[in-house]
């Protein structure tokens, strides 16, 4: 396929990402959409607003996050260099809260007066309870069922907060029924609620929006790069759910022909089973939560629920720009198994002493296939987007251990 | 070009009538019952009838609707079998319009070429697909103008007066008024709100106005039907689907009775709103 002149020019005036994205909400909701599409337009362009941003970024977030040469990693793997951006050091413990600041601070200019938010391993929903308490905004998470059971501490967190955590059974009670029901609120709700989405998933402007704001992760490791070793890296690697991290480390990276960029979605117990989250490997084009995009479907169009030991990837979609960029194979997908995510989570333990959330060890798994193949002046980056301590429990629990 | 639903409201406002709209699951609580119901909906009461095309994320879908698209899938529902349930309708019934109503992946999935051809040679009339606002009607809108389906927008109460063109442009068939900002099955509006939303409405379109989403009691349906040109139900007809399913959810003896029964308390109290409305009037 010819190269583009640039892959940073999405979406179109539709939300386009070539056929991906768009618009697919009721028509209750159209108004608000086109409001904040709106309203986005002019923060993106207002000084103060960016300055706000910056200095929460700084002050109560923690950025810049660090870029970490992960040494002994490295030797253990024998190839590569293998490299972290830090985003786990984040107040809340993942890449989350940056977004978040970003959506509140837009939400309180728009005059919106309560919160709501879906989420899957809760990463999401505790960095939303964050920001509503910084900022004194009510706050409803919507939260899987089942994804409540495995991330109990999370939702104790999140109450901790002060938000209301609703719990979520209808269909398989995960990330996508949890998105289905904080939908449902705000089609009930439109006068004064802001959803904050938590993905680059949904319909325009938010997978644009949710991108924007996360590729203070990108912008930073390239300047971090350049600055520690005065060359870009040879290939990123990030695990997708909806992908957000991916998206905010790959964003700033996509113009920059010599960096492979390497996507790593959830394989649960194997692609061949059929139990995973692998929407672009298995998935076909559909549309559902706003936007087309890669879905686990079965032949009547109807969703397939996904598989993932992680409940941050457990997802059966994609978010619509990464669709774009597989096809146009500027970003490649790969797969990690529970597995070899578990395996490479008890890697990173021993061998760095940091605890990966279960979601990035995805990415790590892959790293462990590729670094030792490749030479040694290689530098592959990878976003540690989250901390592991949320999953001790599941871990313990795979593991066989009794805590 | 007249449609079947064109015809039928011409019929309405003839006889200045408000005509009775039944929403229910297609293959809900499984096939054959489910064409037991649609079967007798016209004789029911039923002026115009939409058929839900099941989906697993119903998103603008209250409880009772959710459910019943749960136990349509569970039952082997699908496009394919949607679309069967119309054609055998049709032996039998060629004048009742029938609506097709759901989300648009099903039929991405199927693929709009050859769903618009099925559907047509089905015997639809119309469809209705929620997650297809009019800043996407490139997608199916306008190929299904095309092919004579009338293409059904919703107006809600998010909908003012800058957005209305937008919302009409390309609606024919009926212009459905979703009477509260929700989603169905749930709270009920304010009367004379809605008198006062739909008279905005008529200022803007000549089409006929059907009021949905909360109404649930015939009073609802004979108020409402007073100043609408049909009133929709939906959750309440599919929950009395569920109210009639036995432990093990197969359905009980009598449930498509109960069912028509309940479509014929709505459609009377619809059908009767304006001549009630008229005597009060000349007491008054």
């Amino acid at each position: 396929m010819a190269e583009r002149n640039s892959y940073k020019t999405g979406p179109d005036e539709k939300g386009r990402f070539g056929i991906y994205g768009g618009r697919f909400v009721a028509e209750t909701l159209m108004p608000l959409i086109l409001d904040l599409e709106k309203a986005y337009d002019e923060v993106k362009r207002d000084g103060a607003f960016q300055a706000e941003f910056d200095l929460f970024m700084r002050d109560y977030v923690g950025r810049p996050s660090p870029l970490y040469f992960a040494e002994r990693l490295t030797a253990h793997l024998g190839g590569a260099q293998v490299w972290f951006k830090r985003d786990e050091l984040n107040h809340t413990g993942a890449h989350k809260i940056n977004n978040c600041i970003g959506q509140i601070l837009l939400a309180r200019k728009m005059g919106k007066t309560r919160i709501i938010a879906e989420t899957g391993a809760g990463q999401h929903g505790v960095a939303t309870a964050t920001v509503a308490a910084r900022f004194g905004l009510p706050c409803v998470i919507y939260m899987g069922a089942v994804d409540m059971e495995r991330q109990k501490p999370n939702v104790f967190r999140m109450r901790l907060l002060g938000a209301e955590v609703v719990p979520v059974t209808s269909g398989s009670s995960t990330l996508k029924d949890a998105m289905n029901e904080a939908l449902r609120d705000w089609v009930a709700n439109v006068g004064n609620t802001f959803y904050l989405i938590g993905s680059v998933a949904g319909p325009h402007p938010y997978p644009a929006m949710v991108r924007d704001f996360q590729s203070v992760i990108g912008t930073e490791a390239r300047a971090q790069m350049m600055d520690r070793v005065g060359r870009l890296p040879s290939a990123l690697v990030a695990c997708v759910g909806g992908g957000s991290n991916a998206m905010g480390l790959f964003y700033p990276f996509l113009d920059d022909s010599g960096v492979e960029i390497i996507a790593v979605e959830a394989a649960g117990k194997g692609i061949e089973t059929g139990e995973h989250a692998a929407a672009v490997a298995k998935g076909e084009p559909g549309v559902l939560h706003g936007a087309r995009s890669y879905l686990m479907q079965d032949e009547d169009g109807q969703i397939i629920e996904p598989h993932s030991i992680s409940a941050g990837l457990d997802y059966p979609g994609i978010g619509p720009e990464h669709a774009w960029l597989a096809d146009e194979g500027r970003v490649k997908f790969e797969s990690a198994t529970d597995a070899e995510a578990l395996e490479a989570f008890q890697l990173l333990a021993k061998t760095e002493g940091i605890l990966p959330a279960l979601e990035p060890s995805h990415a790590i798994a892959h790293v462990a296939k590729i670094a030792p193949r490749r030479p040694a002046d290689d530098i592959i980056l990878v976003n540690l987007c989250g901390r592991g301590d949320k999953d001790i429990f599941s871990v313990a629990d795979h593991l066989g251990a009794d805590i | 070009m007249t449609t079947r639903i064109d015809r039928r409201f011409a019929q309405l406002r003839e006889k200045d009538s408000a005509g009775f709209v039944a929403f229910v699951t297609a293959a809900d609580p499984d096939i054959e019952t489910s064409f037991e119901i649609i079967k007798g909906l016209p004789a029911a009461g039923a002026d115009v009838i939409e058929l839900g095309m099941p989906f697993t994320d119903p998103m603008a879908d209250g409880p009772a609707i959710q459910e019943a698209s749960n136990r349509a899938l569970k039952a082997g529902g699908s496009m394919k079998v949607t679309l069967d349930l119309v054609r055998r309708f049709r032996e039998t019934d060629n004048d009742t319009p029938m609506v097709l109503m759901g989300y648009y992946n099903p039929i991405y999935r199927y693929g709009v070429g050859a769903f618009l051809a099925d559907a047509t040679e089905a015997g639809v009339d119309g469809l209705i697909v929620v997650d297809l606002p009019p800043e996407e009607d490139a997608e199916l809108c306008l190929p299904a103008r095309d092919a004579g389906l009338n293409f059904i927008r919703l107006a809600t109460p998010t909908t003012d007066a800058a957005r209305l063109p937008a919302v009409l442009a390309n609606t024919s068939g009926f212009l459905y008024y979703v009477a509260i900002a929700g989603i169905t099955g749930t709270g009920s509006a304010d009367t004379g709100e809605l008198e006062a939303a739909v008279n905005v409405l008529r200022d803007g379109t000549d089409l006929p106005i059907a009021v949905g989403f909360g109404i649930k009691s015939p009073k609802n349906a004979a108020e409402i039907g007073k100043f609408a040109d049909a009133v929709v139900v939906g959750s309440a007809l599919v929950q009395s689907v569920a109210d009639n399913l036995d432990g093990k959810g197969r359905p009980k003896a009598g449930l498509v009775a109960q069912v028509h029964d309940k479509v014929t308390q709505l459609a009377t109290a619809a059908h009767g709103a304006r001549k009630a409305a008229g005597v009060q009037g000349s007491t008054a």
